[in-house]
């Protein structure tokens, strides 16, 4: 199978510029800048990269959004967030391959026209950041970064800024404030980044693996890329797996693999021989799936077409005998602990949340109180100006529709019949 | 303890400067800095930074509370904060935190009298794959154990 990130990652060394570049690694920084800026868009387009952050937007067509207008300075922040639960895979490219990100910001930079950059990483990732400090370091002494780059006039300072423990600022318009010094609380939008980010500026937000791409759509062209994926959705995705399998980890398959199969075939399957509850595929806030739902292409639109999402690639497998009262609860304590508190129907509806799950797994529950879930739900979907919200309570929804009985049962039976254990 | 950077930090602090269209968004890395400089971010330092980027020391602080990684209160030399989310949970995590509870002798929030550790439970650490996880000061511990708790425990001891 074809590999467009991680074919050298398991060298340590791949981490230097030297072997880097020994793997042919900056050549398609310099292609690119014997290219014209729209025809490194144009390949983007054509790779049908679509983002891998989780909202899944396709790449090229949100660099499109750029205004005409040159006189002011653009800006590209990359969002090294990496905060939903079940999400780790940035982290691994940040730390295995860091040049890989830099030569993709360097290309977007010359194909956006944008002299200032930023790495937006989340603050917990203190050795990641100083992989990358480093990595920035010797780039810039390479003369692939700063002035005049590789003599081809073209400006472009990076620079890794670390957040500090806010969930939040993994939404672009959040992580834009935070990269400003302020609190982490989304805009609303319009105006957009693209006309109004940044201190003020343009602003292009890419997820890490996004742009960790484009050295490879460069130089393999974007159809290539597209030809790995299926249909609206090319290349590889980096799919983390975590909970119970056998061989958690990231994996790199091409987008539209089947879920079942990364599951058994690469995760090796259920821990401890046990039979599967659940799967929850993109990142905590994605709906809920039973164990006869998984037989699916993980790709955008297969996904969104069973009513849930492949988000952020991080698939979290859930294992028979796990109380899923106590699962949904674990997380509605996540959202209630992020929600940053500046839209009402998200600081109560996460509270809430927290609180009316919480009774339930606690033994209690109250007649009603399922149907309160959906009513709270139904009040905070879209009503707020970042999705937050709508990512509380796509799962509460979710657990209650495909698990009722084990609410039903705390209810009923006041208490928790898996012992509020996991 | 006076709060004013160390020389080293005070270079690091001027070339943050330079790297920004906006002095404001020194902030974050200037509350890095003096988390890292004095231990916690106190009053003091509130105050310090804001001086040094001329604004008022309640929007610093309203910074600061926001996010959860600056300590407004002093925390133990070692921070031990273990992640309860879902994929360190499934593997066993609301046990572990009892475990390292009980050997350090706190509850979490709690830091050992000879001011030594402080416990934290914390939501996601981004690094599910191989929980159940744990983050001491800077460092990642992956894949815990009971058994591999105790010897880390044991070797900051």
């Amino acid at each position: 199978m074809e590999t467009v990130l991680t074919t050298h990652f398991a060298d340590d060394g791949y981490r230097r510029i030297d072997t880097y570049r020994s793997f042919g690694g900056y050549d398609a920084l310099r292609k690119s800048l014997s290219m014209t800026p729209e025809a490194i868009i144009d390949e983007v387009k054509k790779a049908n990269l679509r983002g891998r952050g989780g909202a899944g937007f396709p790449a090229g067509v949100k660099w499109g959004f750029l205004p005409k207008d040159l006189s002011r300075p653009r800006v590209l922040v990359i969002n090294a967030d990496e905060g939903e639960p079940g999400t780790f895979k940035d982290r691994v490219i940040m730390s295995r391959g860091p040049h890989l990100l830099i030569e993709g910001i360097a290309i977007a930079a010359f194909a956006l026209r944008v002299h200032i950059s930023y790495i937006y990483i989340r603050g917990e990732f203190v050795r990641e950041a100083r992989i990358l400090d480093e990595a920035v370091a010797e780039a810039y002494a390479a003369g692939f970064l700063g002035k005049n780059i590789l003599g081809s006039g073209f400006d472009l300072d990076l620079t890794v800024h670390r957040g500090a423990g806010a969930y939040i600022c993994g939404e672009e318009t959040s992580l834009i404030n935070s990269l400003e010094g302020k609190r982490g609380w989304p805009r609303l939008k319009p105006p957009f980044p693209a006309s109004v980010g940044a201190f003020g500026l343009p602003t292009i937000v890419n997820n890490v693996e996004t742009l960790a791409d484009v050295p490879w759509i460069v130089t393999n062209g974007g159809e290539k890329f597209a030809a790995i994926g299926v249909e609206k959705n090319g290349g590889t995705r980096l799919i983390g797996v975590s909970g119970a399998v056998n061989r958690p980890g990231v994996y790199e398959l091409p987008a539209g693999t089947n879920l079942k199969e990364i599951i058994y075939t690469h995760a090796g399957g259920i821990r401890d021989g046990k039979a599967l509850k659940a799967v929850i595929p993109g990142g905590s806030s994605t709906p809920v799936l039973r164990p006869d739902e998984i037989d699916v292409s993980y790709d955008i639109e297969s996904m969104a077409k069973i009513g849930t999402m492949a988000g952020s690639g991080g698939v979290i497998v859930i294992p028979e005998g796990t109380c899923m009262v106590r699962a949904l609860s674990t997380l509605m304590n996540f959202y209630s602990h992020e929600s940053c508190g500046q839209c009402t129907p998200c600081r109560e509806g996460t509270g809430w949340l927290k609180k009316i799950v919480g009774r339930i797994e606690a033994g209690k529950g109250r007649a009603g109180d399922v149907e309160l879930i959906l009513d709270v739900c139904d009040n905070m979907m879209g009503r707020t100006i970042c999705p937050l919200a709508d990512a509380a309570a796509m799962p509460a929804q979710s657990f209650i529709w495909k698990f009722r009985e084990e609410f039903d049962r705390h209810i009923g039976e006041q208490k928790c019949p898996y012992g509020n254990r996991f | 303890m006076s709060v004013i950077f160390s020389d080293t930090a005070k270079a690091e602090f001027d070339r943050l400067l330079t790297r920004y269209p906006d002095k404001e968004a020194v902030i974050l890395p200037s509350l890095h800095l003096a988390q890292r400089e004095f231990g916690f971010v106190s009053d003091e330092a509130i105050v310090y930074i804001a001086g040094l980027l001329g604004v008022s020391p309640a929007q610093i602080e309203g910074v600061a509370t926001f996010y959860t990684m600056y300590n407004r209160k002093p925390v133990g030399k070692y921070h031990v904060q273990v992640c309860r989310n879902i994929a360190c949970s499934l593997l066993g995590a609301e046990h572990l935190i009892e475990h390292v509870a009980g050997r350090l002798g706190v509850l979490p929030g709690g830091t050992t009298r000879d001011g030594k550790f402080t416990l934290s439970q914390v939501e996601c650490l981004g690094s599910c794959g191989t929980a159940p996880v744990m983050q001491i000061n800077d460092d990642y511990y992956e894949n815990l154990t009971e058994a591999s708790i105790d010897a880390i425990l044991e070797k900051l001891r």
